[in-house]
């Protein structure tokens, strides 16, 4: 053995062994905990009235944050590549922050706006709009965790194909409207598709943000892992791992279909 | 259609790319914007198309003043450098996207597309992709997506520069043929001045965003405006005031009055002319073209006293190439007082 080969190996292992034991191993026991007295508790545990409806809200959430993220994140790109100006920094800037911030840190401030004595409290309830606790504050919330990932994943692929395509499109009687639908689009879709995936993924399991505007109420206003959180809490151990389980597989789920895209994407 | 710009200027910043710029392009003709990196040519076709928003300055087509017009209604027939392909689609769709904007029925889609890829020489391509041609084919293919729209004028900004040697000189022929079959208005930008006399009839030299000389190949070469077209348009010497092309160097075993006297420094045989590089006695370098049949005559060798009378030199009198008077007039093919001397300065 060369020393190269040695030193890749090595190399090899310790990535390899630094997953296993950080990554793996913690969802194999997870898996390995849930069926280890059979299918019936933890598949009771999810289909109950308290664990449907939690998949219900966090698919609704879903339904709703990652289409109006996915639009505003395409927008959002296409301000900050195609229409350079002086002010961009800062949409740059605020696009980074749900990144930066800490979940409980949004879901607070969320409060400071929405709560009793928060800045759009008078207006909304005169509307008759209950935000807090409720299914408005889950998805803002969510909303406001996963901006980033489709602006992230979009920008490069939009710097990398270039204006010329545009370009030739407009010579060719196009207009914005047309460029942007038959052209660019199609050019910049996997990268699109990719920001999808992760904001999916992300809001599938959010949960601090979530916990605090929520109001954590089962039957009501609990996703998935607030329904886990509180299952595990009260000692249901079946139900918490059942639904842990049951995000891990949607969490799956969504990372194949992105292992999908990249395959695509090669083609 | 006939394309005038009437003092065209741009600029990018400090940078000013084009400093009022005219030139006047006629119908049916192929012109050829010559010049080297830098010069505005790029800019002024790009200004033609709508692409770049004139400072100050008007552009005309077929005489209508198109200043304000957005690209997309101007008519015109653009080819990028780099294809600018529209890679998710085949190469029918590609040809056809104009049609398609058009809304065309599909079956006469079909046929036009058909018809300009027999044109373009691509037929039975029409299937693949983009990434499935060489360069010269996307070429070819991005001509015929530009002609599908029976456009006003055909604007090509350096058509061939991606190609590599051969293609280019395949694709220069094949575009001058396809000129003359279809007679539609063409501007073409390239900094080969060789290219540019190839292909083009018309060819308007530019240079630090602005119009030297413009006229016909033959012209630009035998009465050159200026020091700068001289020199981009050949190879030129400089013999003090005086620039005399290496071909129009004469040189004689014998001295007399007319002659200078030269050592041969280097013999390069490029094939049939043979490139004779020699050094005058105040230092300066000249090199002489010959054929391979005068060097056997005189019987250079290198290092030896040989003798140099230059016929045809020119002077500009040390005008300046970038601010000489005139220069940036459309058809300003200014003698530059072309004194013919006998004897190198």
């Amino acid at each position: 053995m060369t020393k190269s080969t040695q030193s890749r190996w090595s190399l090899r292992v310790l990535g390899l062994g630094y997953l296993a034991v950080l990554l793996v191993a913690p969802l194999i026991l997870l898996f390995y905990k849930t069926f280890e007295d059979g299918l019936a508790a933890p598949f009771e545990a999810i289909t109950s009235a308290d664990g449907l409806h939690a998949l219900k809200l966090t698919l609704i959430t879903v339904a709703i944050a990652v289409p109006l993220n996915t639009i505003f994140g395409v927008i959002c790109s296409l301000l900050l590549v195609r229409h350079k100006w002086k002010g961009n920094w800062l949409i740059d800037a605020a696009i980074n922050l749900p990144f930066a911030t800490s979940p409980v840190v949004i879901g607070l401030s969320l409060f400071l706006l929405y709560g009793k004595q928060g800045w759009f409290e008078p207006g909304l309830s005169e509307a008759g709009i209950k935000v807090l606790f409720s299914t408005p504050a889950i998805v803002l919330a969510c909303i406001f965790v996963s901006v980033p990932f489709v602006v992230r994943e979009t920008v490069p692929v939009l710097q990398e194909i270039g204006t010329e395509q545009e370009q030739a499109a407009e010579t060719l009687g196009a207009n914005a409207w047309q460029t942007f639908w038959r052209v660019t689009l199609p050019a910049i879709r996997w990268g699109v598709a990719y920001g999808v995936v992760l904001c999916t993924a992300r809001v599938l399991g959010e949960f601090g943000a979530v916990s605090v505007v929520s109001g954590n109420i089962s039957g009501e206003t609990q996703t998935l892992p607030l329904f886990v959180e509180k299952n595990y809490e009260n000692f249901n151990l079946p139900g918490a791992f059942g639904a842990a389980v049951l995000l891990a597989i949607l969490a799956l789920i969504v990372l194949m279909a992105m292992n999908l895209l990249k395959r695509k994407e090669a083609t | 259609m006939g394309i005038s710009v009437e003092g065209a200027n741009k600029s990018f910043g400090d940078f000013q790319a084009l400093d009022d710029v005219s030139i006047e392009v006629p119908d049916g003709s192929l012109t050829a914007l010559l010049g080297p990196s830098g010069s505005g040519k790029s800019t002024l076709l790009r200004a033609i198309a709508g692409l770049e928003t004139l400072d100050t300055g008007r552009v005309l087509i077929d005489g209508e003043d198109v200043s304000t017009k957005p690209t997309q209604k101007r008519e015109v027939g653009f080819v990028f450098q780099h294809y600018a392909a529209f890679k998710h689609m085949t190469v029918y769709e590609n040809v056809g996207f104009g049609l398609k904007i058009r809304k065309w029925k599909k079956d006469k889609i079909r046929e036009r597309v058909d018809e300009l890829l027999n044109l373009v020489q691509l037929p039975g391509l029409a299937d693949r992709y983009p990434s499935q041609l060489s360069g010269g084919q996307r070429q070819r293919m991005a001509l015929a997506r530009a002609l599908a729209v029976q456009p006003q004028v055909l604007l090509l900004d350096e058509p061939f520069g991606a190609l590599d040697a051969k293609v280019r000189k395949d694709l220069r022929t094949w575009l001058r043929n396809l000129h003359e079959e279809m007679n539609v208005t063409t501007i073409f930008v390239t900094h080969d001045q060789e290219e540019a006399m190839d292909v083009a009839g018309q060819l308007v030299v530019m240079n630090q965003g602005h119009v030297e000389q413009s006229g016909s190949a033959a012209d630009l070469y035998e009465k050159p405006a200026n020091e700068f077209v001289m020199s981009f348009v050949g190879e030129v010497n400089k013999l003090g005031e005086n620039f005399v092309r290496p071909h129009d160097i004469e040189v004689v075993r014998d001295r007399d009055d007319s002659t200078e006297e030269a050592m041969v420094q280097r013999i390069v045989a490029l094939g049939f002319e043979i490139r004779v590089e020699f050094v005058l006695g105040d230092g300066t370098e000249v090199w002489a073209q010959l054929t391979r049949g005068e060097l056997q005559r005189l019987e250079l060798q290198e290092g030896q006293i040989a003798y140099l009378r230059p016929v045809h030199a020119k002077s500009f009198n040390g005008s300046a190439p970038s601010n000489s008077p005139g220069a940036s007039t459309p058809q300003g093919s200014t003698d530059g007082g072309d004194a013919e001397v006998t004897a190198a300065a």
